[in-house]
């Protein structure tokens, strides 16, 4: 008898990603599914619009990190309005766009940290569904609480200040940005009574990260041996290899660290990257072309940034990698649950780069627009908190869109988030017939290391409350559960 | 916090100690969570907010189903498939008073310019004629049965059931949501000042 078990996270009616785990006739794992259940069809509905709307539109794909999408669009504009690729904006274009995007990484970072990962490290992956949330958090350690909404109040003031709103702002237009940052409004930032300052968030984001390796000291066996397999890791990095969130070429190191895709430019991306569609998800599973589906696919995000940059360029975030870096003797680190220690990290770096531009004179001048001879294709790639993302448009003689692609961070981590899936369900579910608490917790540990966007890719707020069906080859229902 | 915020506060505080919490619901339909965010961007008050209400079922915990009528439910986003139309009428069934959120929940928003392009279309665009889908030879399509059915047109929430108030924007201004909620939970009336209603 083989059996067929379903994990819908937030039940089957609210989820827009659920998980099905195929077992064999020896209640063995055969195989496991995570289907991505959501579709919107912007690649149509986009086309016939004119170009300057796509920064604004396109952004409303997600929430969480819009963003990431606004100024990948943008970029992607820069190329079609003649401004060039990434580095043809002027120094106050280049460094307001830099701003915002490093006020979203910090402000999602911390999201993630302080509202969905700090209930798993505060009361157990195992804890007591009850208060194993922010809501608990608050409760019970209210000073990590107000942490983790103070720091995530200062991202989105960085994004108010840059992009004009905290949601789907509107701050950067194609060739540059509409507005520069005026002395009264850095100083807000840089010396706001605290908590609110950028001093304050660099303390913080090393408290954070303290906090985590304390964990880690404690709990080394878990996060070490947790849904750990070889992978390649993709990312843009600075072109001397330093990491850069915003701008790059594109780099891809295999499982021991050998580079696979030498600092390419991205506006070539199609010719080394391809999407494999699956009939049981509407997420597309991208793959290096050169290595095929099989060999190809990729992690992106923060452990696989780590993973292909050669250092970070700010000094305190410096520190830490190193000693990331030696944990696995300079090698890649292919653990999963060490995405929370990379996104630490990269916390810290976007404190560290958030301080240093409101630093910097270049933010206050007036040379806002490039515009140069309009090209008919652009490509705009960075790196948003979850991953690589790319938007690529068209446009005809009248400037309307005729082609848009986009491929978002989560679509990138799609390929290792079924085999995290795989992996934690093997663990826990072979040689059983029963569903256990244990593997529903870490199913949704697995999942939730990779920070998913489901939502441009539903990424539930908080827990994912999952439910459990066991069924059989009659489609009869054998073992139910919930959580 | 603003003067006339603190002034809320208090009320508010004064207002609570003499009646039971209110229970608030939460979900996201076809919506991009952008709605959620700003109810985050309440800030600090979100630790008042705790306070004064319990949450039920919503992405914020692990409540799953309702475990008990609530008084408010929030509804993010339309409803572009089978799924969000089985929720929106689950919430509609348990909660008292149902709120539209946001453009995509009132009017279907973003999502909702697929209507008028028939659904094969934007599946071709998107899984057989896109720039980096060169070997979908077999001309594979997302079609398995967990996947929820899409409908035609993105719907928005009102056209399908019952809606008590709607808050506009896209996002709704985190003050526009504090102040309907506190409204709500104390029986007052709303204070909706010009900036916190205008939206882009
Ligand atoms: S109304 Fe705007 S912010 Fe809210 S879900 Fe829709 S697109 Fe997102």
């Amino acid at each position: 008898m083989s059996n067929k078990i379903t994990i819908e996270p937030v039940t089957r009616v609210e989820g827009h990603g659920k998980v099905t785990i195929y077992m064999d006739d020896q209640n063995n794992v055969r195989d496991s599914r995570l289907h991505i259940v959501e579709f919107r069809g912007f690649e149509r509905f986009v086309q016939g619009r004119p170009y300057w709307e796509m920064p604004v539109l396109v952004q409303r794909l997600c929430g969480i990190c819009p963003v990431s999408h606004h100024l990948a669009a943008a970029k992607a504009l820069d190329v079609i309005v003649g401004a060039g690729t990434g580095d043809g904006l002027t120094p106050v274009g280049e460094k307001m766009r830099r701003l915002m995007h490093y006020g979203q990484v910090f402000q999602s970072h911390v999201l993630h940290f302080f509202h969905l990962s700090s209930p798993d490290f505060l009361f157990g992956i195992d804890g007591d569904p009850a208060i194993r949330n922010i809501i608990g958090v608050a409760m019970h350690h209210k000073d990590l609480a107000v942490q983790g909404v103070m720091m995530r109040k200062f991202g989105q003031e960085v994004i108010r200040l840059t992009a004009g709103k905290k949601i789907h702002g509107t701050g950067a237009i194609p060739g540059g940005i509409n507005k520069n940052l005026t002395i009264e409004e850095r100083d807000e930032l840089l010396k706001g009574p605290d908590p609110l300052n950028a001093d304050k968030m660099v303390d913080w984001s090393i408290a954070a990260l303290d906090f985590f390796k304390d964990y880690h000291k404690s709990h080394a066996k878990m996060l070490d041996e947790f849904a750990v397999f070889p992978s390649n890791h993709f990312s843009i990095v600075r072109k001397d290899g330093a990491m850069d969130l915003y701008h790059g070429v594109l780099r891809a190191v295999d499982a021991d660290g050998k580079k696979i895709l030498h600092d390419v430019d991205y506006q070539e991306y199609d010719s080394y990257i391809e999407e494999e569609v699956k009939n049981w998800s509407y997420m597309k599973f991208p793959y290096l072309k050169e290595y095929g589906k099989e060999k190809g696919w990729y992690r992106v995000g923060p452990l696989a940034r780590l993973n292909t940059c050669d250092f970070i360029p700010s000094p305190l975030a410096q520190k830490a990698f190193e000693e990331f870096k030696a944990y696995t003797n300079g090698k890649p680190n292919n653990m999963s649950l060490h995405y929370h220690w990379a996104r630490l990290i990269e916390t810290l770096h976007s404190a560290e780069m958030i301080r240093e531009l409101l630093n910097d004179p270049d933010l206050q001048k007036d040379d806002l627009v490039v515009k140069g001879k309009k090209l008919q294709k652009g490509v705009g790639v960075l790196e948003a908190p979850r991953g690589t993302l790319f938007h690529h448009y068209e446009i005809n003689d009248n400037d309307q869109i005729t082609l848009a692609n986009l491929i978002v961070s989560t679509t990138n981590n799609n390929e290792p988030m079924n085999l995290a899936v795989n992996h934690t369900a093997k663990a826990f579910m072979n040689g059983h017939t029963e569903i256990s608490e244990g593997m529903m917790n870490a199913v949704e540990v697995a999942i939730r290391a990779y920070d998913p966007c489901l939502s441009c890719a539903t990424h539930a707020l908080g827990k994912m409350p999952l439910e459990f069906t066991v069924i059989n080859q009659d489609n009869k229902i054998i073992d139910q559960k919930s959580k | 916090m603003t003067k006339s915020q603190s002034a809320v506060k208090l009320k508010l505080t004064r207002k609570i100690k003499t009646m039971n919490k209110k229970v608030i619901a939460t979900t996201s339909l076809a919506g991009c969570f952008g709605c959620h965010m700003s109810i985050l961007d309440i800030d600090e008050r979100i630790l008042d907010l705790i306070e004064l209400v319990e949450f039920n079922k919503s992405p914020i915990d692990d409540i799953k189903k309702f475990t008990k009528q609530v008084d408010i439910g929030i509804i993010e986003g339309g409803c572009c498939n089978s799924e969000n139309v089985e929720v929106l009428k689950y919430f509609r069934e348990n909660c008292n008073i149902l709120i539209s959120l946001g453009e995509c929940a009132i009017m279907g928003g973003l999502p909702a310019l697929r209507n008028g392009i028939p659904i094969e279309e934007c599946l071709k665009e998107a899984y057989l004629d896109g720039p980096t889908v060169g070997l979908n030879k077999e001309k594979i399509l997302p079609n398995d049965d967990e996947l929820p059915m899409l409908l035609d047109n993105v719907f928005p929430c009102h056209e399908v059931v019952k809606i008590d108030y709607f808050l506009p924007g896209c996002p709704p201004h985190a003050d526009l949501i504090w102040n309907a909620l506190v409204a709500l939970i104390t029986g007052n009336e709303m204070d909706l000042p010009y900036e916190v209603v205008k939206f882009d």
